[in-house]
């Protein structure tokens, strides 16, 4: 197959997907009596309209880029994570304990606790890769499983260690030294969420795109992805790639652990599973489960999601509007055969077939 | 010990009851071969619908309100569920994504629709079910305790619809295609079945029961919409696996998640399990079950073709 054909497909693909979203919303929004045009402004004006408002949007986008990138690798092998909040929670809690715990010059306090959170989302990634490689246990009930166990060791840990002044369902504040929000970095936004966990995330974009497209180890976990019946046939350990898949997942996802618990927010909340887990898996699907086109997703998606607040409170249109557009785009995603089709048959009415 | 498994049996029950119904629609549907991990989305659609029309009717028609919302979220599972069906059966669509997609859509859209009408987005019943005890049956000892005393009629309703399914799934010829659909769809068109008519009537069956198992929520022991079944529906698919895809395991496996479930919320107040840290309790039900899944993964009866789609022309 023609790879720039293939690209052009997919971006066409998700585009379609993205207006009949974006379409279905404005039905929803008219149907509730309110003007779907204004309702669209303003949810973008919410995201862009000012420095401060950019800042926010690239800082909701953070998270949802890693744990986007972590579903799409995973993907890349044929192994569906739907365990990317759990892995969140438990880099976050890792995070958090260090950052709590460990007094130490800020830049080495940052390395060593975004150390941790990797450490404890690849951890939580790696047992349901190990039971799917050795056991054959489904990955998608076992990473189910690891998020509710993440659940309530969160719910446990928390208030037994870290907990805050005042509320028992929430860590203490983070010392300034320990989060990832910059004085420069604020200041440049005006004061926004935003913090180097954007620095870290596009970091890993870059290298998780350098491991797919560039490497033997990122050709043999797509091979795996293929047939692992045929990829075992050829010489590569499949149990190996299919461990080490979901390590690197889990990895990326507690990494946006890190950034979304001591970056954009300072503690950790008990009896929430990070939504931003399975916005992961919206994100991975229109992107295309590219590392470039998860980027380009996340930031959609998280002006949508900084753009809502403002939304609501200029039109009193509720704000799960973004929710449902997103849940409207994976829909469509999910049946891009049917935009494939017209597509083509588009295409051959125009007479344009090459 | 007597004394506890009576005081904690209802609880366990009220917590069984919703997970067993939506496992077993889960079931139809895995049997036919389409996976179903929209379950969570489609309990929360029945909710939704639930809330909505008891909280609308029950003024005017107390009594029956509760089972005409029933009613509802029965077939408005059944009516979404047709989103999976047509993206997964007619558009040969990734079955894990679209499930998906149908979680989020139900999640999103319900709260959206509920703060349209309320305001905070939460739905209030005044009145739920009731338990009542059953006359003569309540008498009979032990039994009698625990199933005929203080249940709710859904209780029954539930343990029916199981029978019925046991004996659909596995003495009509009608199961026996359904069945054969999600073994060996190929084979099974060839012998004349239509799989997609098949694979369509499962889905839907899915979704109806789900609806069921989220009203059921809502009249039994929560009594407001709140926008989330918090993780139920995935249990019960953790649970239909547990359970083998079969429907006497998969009572015995929503069960045990209902029992361990309870017991960690009471642990506080039975002394026997007081000194056993909570964590560890909680935790419990999602350990045994990847435990189990590991142990049981070399027998594993999991239907042959559920999760691929089904394409003529393969062989």
């Amino acid at each position: 197959m023609n790879l720039k054909r293939f690209i052009g497909r997919d971006f066409v693909t998700a585009l379609v997907a993205v207006v009949l979203g974006l379409l279905a919303g404005a039905v929803l929004m008219a149907l509730i009596g309110r003007h779907p045009i204004s309702g669209y402004v303003y949810l973008f004006r919410g995201g862009v309209m000012s420095i401060e408002r950019v800042g926010n949007t690239l800082a909701t986008a953070t998270p949802l880029i890693l744990t986007g990138l972590s579903v799409a690798f995973a993907f890349r092998t044929g192994l569906f994570n739907i365990g990317a909040a759990g892995q969140m929670l438990m880099g976050g809690l890792c995070a958090t304990a260090v950052g709590l715990t460990l007094v130490l010059p800020k830049p080495l306090l940052l390395t060593v606790m975004v150390a941790a959170a990797i450490l404890g989302g690849a951890a939580w990634g790696l047992v349901p890769g190990l039971l799917k490689a050795k056991f054959n246990v489904h990955e998608v009930v076992a990473t189910i499983m690891m998020n509710w166990i993440a659940y309530w060791t969160v719910y446990y840990v928390v208030p037994a260690y870290f907990k805050g002044a005042y509320l028992e369902t929430e860590s203490r504040k983070i010392p300034d030294a320990a989060s990832l929000k910059v004085e420069w970095l604020t200041d440049l936004f005006n004061g926004s969420y935003i913090n180097l966990g954007l620095f870290l995330a596009v970091i890993s974009v870059i290298v998780i795109a350098f491991i797919i497209d560039r490497t033997t180890f990122g050709y043999e976990l797509k091979a795996v992805g293929f047939n692992r019946h045929a990829a075992e046939y050829a010489g590569i350990k499949a149990d190996r790639s299919i461990i080490m898949s979901m390590m690197i997942a889990g990895a990326l996802s507690g990494l946006a652990g890190a950034t979304f618990y001591v970056g954009y927010a300072s503690n950790i909340q008990i009896g929430v599973l990070p939504t931003q887990g399975f916005d992961g898996i919206a994100v991975s699907l229109l992107g295309g489960n590219s590392p470039w086109g998860v980027f380009g997703a996340a930031l959609f998606f998280g002006l949508l999601h900084s753009g809502k607040g403002f939304m609501n409170a200029m039109t009193r249109i509720p704000p799960e509007i973004a929710d449902t557009i997103i849940a409207t785009i994976i829909y469509f995603s999910a049946t891009s055969v049917l935009i494939e089709r017209n597509w083509e048959r588009l295409k051959r009415k125009a007479g344009g077939v090459k | 010990m007597w004394t506890i498994i009576v005081q904690v049996f209802p609880y366990a029950m009220a917590f069984t009851i919703p997970l067993l119904i939506t496992a077993l629609g889960g079931l139809y549907s895995e049997r036919s071969g389409i996976v179903n991990i929209g379950l969570e989305g489609l309990m929360v659609v029945g909710f939704f619908t639930g809330a909505l029309v008891i909280s609308k009717l029950e003024l005017n028609m107390p009594g029956i309100s509760i089972w005409l919302g029933l009613l509802a979220a029965f077939i408005a599972g059944a009516l979404f569920s047709l989103l999976h069906a047509f993206a997964c059966i007619s558009l040969n669509a990734n079955q894990v994504i679209s499930g998906t997609a149908i979680n989020m859509i139900a999640g999103a859209l319900t709260v959206f629709l509920a703060r349209n009408i309320t305001g905070s987005g939460n739905i209030l019943i005044v009145h739920g079910l009731i338990r009542r005890d059953v006359p003569v049956l309540s008498d009979i000892p032990i039994v009698g305790r625990l199933f005929f005393t203080q249940v709710y009629a859904t209780t029954w309703l539930v343990l029916a619809l199981l029978a019925v399914s046991w004996f659909i799934l596995y003495r009509t010829a009608f199961g026996l295609r359904l069945r054969a659909c999600g073994e060996h769809p190929q084979a099974a068109d060839s012998a004349g079945i239509n799989v997609y008519k098949m694979r369509y009537i499962a889905v839907m069956v899915s979704g109806a029961f789900a609806g069921l198992g989220g009203a059921i929520i809502l009249v039994t022991y929560s009594g407001e919409f709140t926008g989330t079944v918090s993780g139920l529906g995935f249990l019960a698919l953790a649970a239909l696996i547990f359970g083998q895809w079969k429907p006497l395991g998969v009572l015995g496996a929503t069960l045990f998640f209902g029992f361990a479930s309870t017991i960690a919320n009471v642990s506080q107040v039975i002394p026997a399990l007081s000194g056993i840290p909570g964590i560890l309790l909680k935790n419990f039900p999602y350990i045994v079950t990847l435990a189990v899944l590991v142990l049981s993964s070399k027998y594993s009866q999991a239907p042959r073709a559920a999760g691929e789609p089904y394409d003529k022309a393969k062989r």
